[in-house]
Order: C-alpha cells, then structure tokens, then sequence
C-alpha cells in the first residue's frame, strides 16, 4: 500500500488526480482465473486511487464482456481503461475499438498482459496474483500518461513504380495498369523480359516460356497506363509512403525506337562482334543489335562499350542513310535523369547465377563443355545459338552421355549454403527435353535430395526419372574436368556408399541464384534490407510477405528468394494488391504514436537525424523537425536526444519512469 | 539468507520480439519464476540509461531483450543503439560499483519462447547468487 500511495501523490502531483480509470479483469475461463486470484485483483487494484471502476468477467473478449466496458466507460465517465487480459497482440485493437464505440479515444485503452506473461507462466497462485496486479498498475501509469491520438492523414501520388522488368516486374506492372493507376516500369537492360525470356520451356506443364511471356511483354508496350522505361536505373528515392520522389536516369539508347523499322541492315554492316548476352555468350551478336527478336521495346540498340561510333567517331557505318532509312541512329543520344513522384514501389530485380568462377572444382570457367543451366536453356530454345539443338560447344556434336549436377554451389557451406529451389525441377525438365532429343543418350542427374516442393513438381520428376530414364544418382560431386574431349566427373553414391566417376561428353551446372548485382546500392537507397543471403528482407515471413520494413514498398520475386515462375508470379501479383490497397485510398492514415521536437529546446545538434533509420528528420531553421508520416515510433530519437526535446508520444519518458516505480510498487529502496 | 532471497527483475521487451518471445513462452506454457516484471517498448532502441539505471534503483536485475543482431530488428539497428548503450553502461556500473552482470541484454525472437523461459531462469539463478543490491541511503 505505501507504494501505492508513493507513485499515486506524485502521478497527483503530476496532474493526473482528475483521471478516472476502468479496469476490467478477464478469467480467459480458467486460462487466468486458475493461476491468478482475480477476485483479490479486483479489491486490490480498487484501492488505487484513479480507479473508479474494476470489474471481472469470464471472457471479456465476448460480445456481454466488450458492452460491460462499453457500459462502464459511459456511466462512469471514464477517461482511461485497462484490460487486463491476454496479449497486447490478439486483442487490443478490439479493446481499443470498444472504448472508442463508447466515445473514449482508443488510445486511452491498453492492455495488460496477465495471461501470456503471467498465469500461463507461473505456478503460483499468490505470487501470480500479485505480479498481475503490479502489471495492471504499471500499465494504469502509462493509460493517464497516454495522449489521446488520431491517426495521421496525408495525400498521396497515385502512382506506382515497379523497378526490374522481368516477369515479376511485368505482373506487378500489369495488375496495377489494369486496375487504373499509373505505373512506370523501370529495366536496367534493353529489353524487358528478364531471364525467363531465355527460357525453353518451363516446368511442370512445359509450356514454351515465350509463348507464355512474350503476350504479356507487349501487352506492357502497349498499355496506356504504364509508361517503360528501358536501359533505366533508380538513382536516388526520396520520400515515404504516398510521397516517394524518385530519380532515375534512363541511358542512351542511340538507336531511336519510333523510327526503327527493324530491317536488321545495321548488323550487317557493323564490323564489331561481342559475345551475346542473352545466349549467354554462346552466340555472338553485333555492337548494333536487338537482345532477342520479340524484344520490348521493339528495337534495336547499341552497345557503347563496344561500339567503335562512339565519341570520337572511327565507324558510323550503321548510321549511313543507304543503311539506317529511318534515320533512327543518334551517336549523340544523351543520359536523361527522369523524376516522378509515387505512392508505391515494387522491387522486382531479380536474380543472376552464381559466377561459375567461384566454383573452380567444377571448372566451368576452364571448359567449353561444363555450361551453367542457363547456357543449357539457351541451348534447348528454339530461338537459341543453336535452333533448339543441343550441341556440345567445343565440337557442335550431339553429346551422347550428358549430366546434370544439382547443387553446384547451393546447400555448400563453402558457396551458398541455402537452397536455390527450383534446380531439382529445372534439372528434371532438363533431362527430360533432352531425351527426347536425344532418345539414346545416357543421362545423369546428381543430386543430394530431390526438393521438388510445387504443385505437381513431384510427378514431374518421376516422369523424368521413370518415363524418360534419367539416371538419379543420389551424391555430391566433388570434382568435374575436361581431358581429351571428355568431360569426367567424381562423386559418392550416398545410396550405395561407393566412390563413382562417370565419363559424359557435356555437363551442366545448377549454380546457385544470387541475387542481382546492385541489389545492395538500392536496398541502401530506399532504406530497406538485404538478408544474411543477400536478398531483399521481407516484414514478415508469414504476416508481411511481400512487404518491405518501410511502408509503401513491396517486394516481389526472385529480389526476396529464389522462387520458380509460379511463386514470382504469385507473389508479384500479392505485391501489387498491397500497393492498390495504398493507391485505392484517397488519403493514407498513418500510427500517431510517432516522435515530436520541443523546438524551445532542441539545439540542432543533428543526433537524431543519424540515428533516425527512416530519414524522417530534417533540419528546419536549425531546429529537428520529424515528418509524421515517415516517423515509425521506434523512439531511437528520443533516446539519443541529449536535451530531451524529443518525445515519442504514449512512450515518454515520464510514462516509462512511471511503470517502472510501479512495478516494483515502492516496496523497495 | 540467499536461499530466501528472491530477486526482483524489471525486463524491458521490444514489442516484437523480446515481447512475442515471452508470449511465446507464455502460449507454450513454460515455466519461469515470478521474479520478473516486463515493460513493454517498441524498440530496445527506446531504452535510455536513464530507464536501466531507474529500474535498477527498484529491482535486483534488469533484463533488455530485443530483436536479433544485426538484421531482425523491426526498425532497421534499434538494437545496435541499445548495444551501444548497453555496453557503455556496463562499464559505468563497474566503475560505481554495481555488478554489470546485473543488467542482461538478450536476443530473443518472438519463437524463441524457449530461450525467453531459459533467460529468466538463468537471470534468477545469476541474481540469486549475487544477492540483493544493495543501495546508500
């Protein structure tokens, strides 16, 4: 009691003595009531001094519980609540919505935690009893501290950017064109497209890639909503949710799309030749040349790094009126830094393959015929190097004995030690197309578990295995070499215990997939993170999948994980639903539990502004001053704030100093 | 005299993950000694030394737990600032004589109920043997 009565005259002292304070116990049946004496809470927390009412109920979470507070708050005035209940978590919004029903702002309501952190916890009956007590008190402390709060409401650009077009990007980009909203989609390459247009044909149902891609790419040129830009990067965000200004700068493309008619006379004349980066250097293209034919934009480009026009000029062939008619080459075609201001941003960047240089054991980068799985796709497309014929690139003969080796560099503590996801299914389908090309090849596929986790993935890889025959040798490869045309790979069979070596004539590496270069730069640019992997940090992993930690960017794609078509596709989709959930709105509320400056007594030292992670403090005439709406409330300000003119508002200071006196209830010190 | 000695232990919990972590604790139903009185903050980034040094001034033991370094916290490095701050108070202790082991900063993820039970047990038993602290009057 004297501890009440010490914390109660300084909270008297303080001005608080007019508040009138409900408590309501909850029983939560027996979760509660059998661990903690609810009745002796009642008559103990009753003697507190702003308590006007304390009442118990079995389930206060119930529609009889909820209007006996409701009850209360009116006919005895209330200015404050406490539910003593379960979590925070499960139902203080409810709580908060009740007192609001009945007039009281909602955050005059809060919640104290007697059933997770106390009955379920302790064994006990009296201490139990006493420590929910303290708790209900602590938490009395804050409510008549609390302010009463709106949410915060601002305008917003109903626009959305979308960065990377691949076929994440391009979804995304789609679902909001289609729901009326702007969107301007930004690729670094020349064409949109992403990997899967270098794909054969994409598992399970081996439907062709472009035929399934390439519709929605020119559906993406031509939609009036969206506006491409290509060879384009993101330089600079600025802003929050609603109110992002961003900075792109789109590069030359020197070749203008309006005008070129696609005749392929540039390539003809251009003496250049560099290795194609859409066959993955197994073709060779022009300095002048379009990435594949059904690019979008539906134009050809040039390369400036390798192109012998650019300044000073020694070639210009292309751009000779008998050749280029059009006249659509410009040697002088300059950067431009575009700004647009919008509400939300997809990441879309996807991924690349581990560089097979890291992997020297397997000697991709030493010989012609160990190819990454992506060379191999090139290799299996129609539109390929090759017209869809597998070849073997150091003799362009059809190879007779083939292997395919799963987790070449994935689940390798030496490399990548989690699971690229879809090379079990990819390796699969590798082997079977390739059977079907080759019916009397022999082929291998070693593996160290098959993980073929979609639907109907599994029955696909037993088509391979049982209809197509692909040899599934259950090891890890440790050595792969080329001698005398023949490429020899060392393994354990884990199923036999025995060291094997297979001679095959070509073989095809599952490299792990990396997220793409420069995924750092940008994560760092919208204050968002990169895992310990390297990929884009979702909220979440179950509640905010697809959402980034800063509100208003949402993350899709291969950018967050490595994921097959399916899941990319889902999760672009997902993406863009949580961004019409912004754009759809006429003005966003943002939590008014944030950070206020005491302009009379900051001093402008800018401490808060380098431990803000939001960028929402600024200078303004030497004072800080806090955007309310970029302001998350994590309250590192006004810790760092050494004149204490910062507050995060329903956590300051003197709430704190409050519950902790409480707590302990003076019987201490 | 330490066998009746039972510790007094103000815990500060970031609302997502040292708070989630004793939820967890709570909805797997493990057992831990009542010693403990949990603060809920938003982020352990909140915690000034101010609220440690208030909170020792009532309590035997206080226990920060937060988000897991480096990438888990909710806003961005919280928890570095708390670390920062955590350790910089640590040597003050020394030096006005108060055991540092008196103030515990933990990791726990709001699944990590099990390490949550674990702490407070631990921090009991740590207390226990230090005994109560003793303060000038």
């Amino acid at each position: 009691m004297k501890g009440v009565r010490a914390v109660s005259s300084k909270s008297v002292k303080e001005g608080y003595g007019k508040e009138r304070i409900g408590v309501f116990v909850c029983h939560c049946g027996r979760n509660i009531a059998a661990t903690v004496d609810v009745k002796k809470v009642i008559e103990k927390i009753s003697e507190h001094p702003f308590v006007v009412h304390a009442e118990d109920y079995e389930y206060m979470c119930s529609k009889p519980g909820q209007e006996l507070i409701e009850r209360a708050v009116e006919e005895k005035r209330l200015t404050g609540v406490v539910v003593a209940a379960c979590s925070p978590s499960l139902h203080e919004t409810t709580f908060r919505e009740v007192v609001e029903k009945a007039g009281l702002n909602p955050y005059k309501c809060e919640i104290a935690n007697i059933r997770e952190q106390c009955s379920w916890v302790h064994d006990e009956v009296e201490k139990a009893t006493e420590k929910a007590t303290k708790l209900i008190k602590s938490v009395i402390e804050k409510v008549v501290r609390n302010e009463p709060l709106e949410p915060v409401k601002v305008d917003l650009h109903k626009k959305a950017l979308v960065i990377g077009g691949g076929i994440a990007g391009i979804r995304a980009a789609l679902d909001i064109a289609n729901a009326g909203f702007q969107v301007i989609l930004v690729e670094k390459r020349p064409s949109i497209g992403g990997h899967m247009a270098q794909l054969a044909e994409t598992f399970p149902t081996l439907d062709c890639a472009q035929c399934i891609l390439t519709p929605l790419m020119s559906e993406v040129a031509k939609h009036p909503n969206i506006k491409l830009l290509t060879l384009s990067e993101v330089i600079d965000v600025e802003g929050y949710v609603g109110n992002f200004h961003v900075r792109i700068r789109k590069n030359p493309r020197y070749v203008d799309p309006e005008k070129c008619n696609l005749c392929d006379n540039c390539t003809k004349v251009c003496p250049v030749v560099v290795p194609s980066e859409f066959d993955e250097g197994l073709s060779l293209r022009k300095a002048i040349y379009i990435p594949f034919p059904q690019a979008v934009p539906s134009s050809y480009v040039i390369d400036p790094d390798s192109c012998l026009g650019m300044n000073p000029i020694i070639c210009g062939k292309c751009a000779e009126p008998d050749v280029c008619g059009p006249g659509a080459i410009d040697f002088y075609d300059q950067p431009e830094i575009i700004e647009e201001d919008v509400g939300v941003i997809i990441v879309a960047t996807g991924y690349e393959l581990y560089n097979p240089e890291n992997l020297s054991e397997y000697g991709a980068d030493k010989y012609p015929d160990i190819i990454t799985s992506l060379q191999f796709e090139r290799l299996l497309s129609p539109n390929g190097p090759t017209g869809g014929i597998p070849v073997r690139p150091s003799d362009e003969k059809i190879p007779k004995k083939i292997a395919f080796i799963h987790c070449a560099g994935s689940r390798d503590e030496k490399h990548k030690s989690y699971c690229s996801h879809i090379c079990c299914t990819y390796c699969s389908k590798h082997g079977l197309l390739f059977k079907e090309l080759v019916p009397d090849a022999e082929v291998y596929s070693f593996y160290i578990d098959i993980r073929a986790v979609g639907k109907n993935y599994e029955d696909f890889v037993k088509r391979a295995q049982e209809e197509a025959g692909v040899q599934f040798i259950r090891g890890k490869v440790s050595k792969i070499y080329e001698e005398d045309g023949k490429v020899k790979i060392f393994a354990v069979d884990t199923l036999l215990n025995k060291r094997i070596e297979v001679e095959v004539d070509m073989a095809v590496l599952a490299l792990p997939i990396v997220p793409s270069q420069g995924i750092e730069d940008l994560a760092s640019k919208m204050h968002i993170q990169i895992d310990n992997y390297g990929f884009l940090q979702e909220l979440h992993p179950k509640l905010h999948p697809v959402e980034s930690p800063t509100p208003g960017i949402f993350l899709a794609g291969a950018a967050q994980s490595p994921k097959d078509i399916q899941d990319t596709v889902a999760q672009a989709s997902a993406a863009a639903s949580k961004a019409l959930e912004i754009l759809s709105q006429d003005k966003i509320s943002h939590t008014p539990t944030i950070a206020v400056v005491d302009r009379e007594t900051c001093s402008g030292c800018r401490l808060c502004i380098s431990v803000c992670p939001y960028g929402a403090i600024e200078l303004v005439d030497e004072r800080a001053e806090i955007n309310e709406v970029m302001c998350e409330g994590c309250g590192a300000c006004a810790s760092a704030c050494p004149s204490n003119a910062i507050r995060l508002k329903n956590y300051t200071d003197e709430q704190l100093d409050a519950m902790i006196e409480a707590v302990i209830g003076g019987t201490l010190g | 005299m330490n066998e009746e000695f039972e510790p007094r232990i103000i815990a500060f919990l970031c609302k997502w993950c040292g708070y989630a972590g004793a939820d967890m604790a709570g909805t797997s139903r493990l057992k831990y000694p009542p010693s403990i009185i949990p603060i809920r903050v938003p982020c352990t980034g909140r915690i000034e030394m101010e609220h440690v040094l208030k909170a020792l001034k009532r309590s035997d033991g206080v226990l920060i737990a937060g988000c897991h370094t480096p990438g888990d916290c909710h806003y961005v490095r919280g928890n570095f600032q708390c670390l920062k701050r955590v350790t910089l108070l640590k040597k003050f202790l020394r030096q006005v004589g108060i055991n540092p082991a008196r103030v515990r900063l933990e990791w726990i993820s709001a699944t990590e109920g099990r390490k949550f039970a674990r702490v407070i047990r631990e921090f009991t038993e740590e207390l226990k043997e230090l005994g109560p602290l003793r303060r000038s009057k």
